[in-house]
């Protein structure tokens, strides 16, 4: 069992991708299959990129075992008002630095559900959003 | 297409991966929008794009992708070659537009992801 913790800081696009870029190192020292690494990573780079361009920042909790990885995405607001419409392909309410990044065209969370195993998504507005997501190792 | 002969037919620079001259490639995606990038599942393809910052790099990186082409004469920063040095990704730049420079590959064999 392994825990880890990234903090994600609110429109440091120059850092984004660095959680992603670790838990993808810690994996491939593990030796985990290099199809379950894109998944987990592509998903997670999404919800970083989210983190830092929607919310205020936040931190990601990872914890891996030999079946499966967990990773939480916490952040801190200001909350999804309508999770079925931010879970449309198209659908998006980002910036123009966003786009400038090459998101924000409505892709992130479709992307997400497609690489994940198990996801679930908490949010509450002006408090924050909660991203769980899971990928098994050996199904 | 071998990193050489696309350095060839487009007039371009190897920015990173000098080395990797000889390194070959059968297929292509060109895009801007990095989330399109991360729906692949085909892997050992050339990236085109015209978008040319940190989150390109970190882009291939998560799609295992190892090759990137800039279009447009983009300027590759510090950052972006430590990144790409990082993660063994190699890096062309070309003058031309992105039209131009997927159609001149296109006819000489590359293939097209779907």
């Amino acid at each position: 069992m392994m825990h880890n913790e990234f903090t994600v800081v609110e429109g440091d696009f120059a850092n984004a991708g660095k959680a992603s870029s670790e838990i993808k190192k810690t994996l491939k020292q593990l030796n985990i299959d290099n199809q379950k690494i894109k998944k987990i990573v592509v998903a997670v780079y999404e919800a970083e990129v989210n983190a830092i361009a929607h919310a205020y920042g936040g931190t990601i909790y990872v914890d891996l075992d030999e079946e499966k990885i967990c990773v939480l995405i916490k952040d801190k607001g200001p909350g999804i008002p309508d999770i079925a419409r931010a879970m449309e392909k198209g659908f998006s309410t980002a910036s123009a630095k966003v786009r400038e990044m090459g998101f924000g065209a409505g892709m992130g969370l479709p992307n997400i559900k497609n690489n994940v195993d198990e996801l679930d998504i908490q949010t509450e507005i002006g408090v924050g959003t909660e991203i769980k997501m899971i990928v098994n190792f050996n199904s | 297409m071998k990193i050489t002969d696309i350095v060839k037919v487009l007039d371009a620079q190897v920015v990173v991966g000098r080395e990797d001259m000889d390194y070959s490639i059968n297929h292509g995606f060109a895009s801007d929008l990095m989330s399109d990038v991360l729906t692949l599942e085909e892997e050992h393809l050339i990236l085109i794009t015209g978008l040319c910052n940190n989150q390109t790099i970190r882009t291939a990186e998560m799609a295992n992708i190892s090759v990137i082409l800039f279009v447009r004469n983009k300027q590759v920063s510090q950052d972006m070659i430590e990144l790409a040095l990082e993660n063994d990704i190699i890096i062309i730049s070309c003058k031309y537009s992105m039209f131009k420079t997927v159609g001149v590959l296109y006819e000489n064999g590359l293939e097209p992801v779907y």
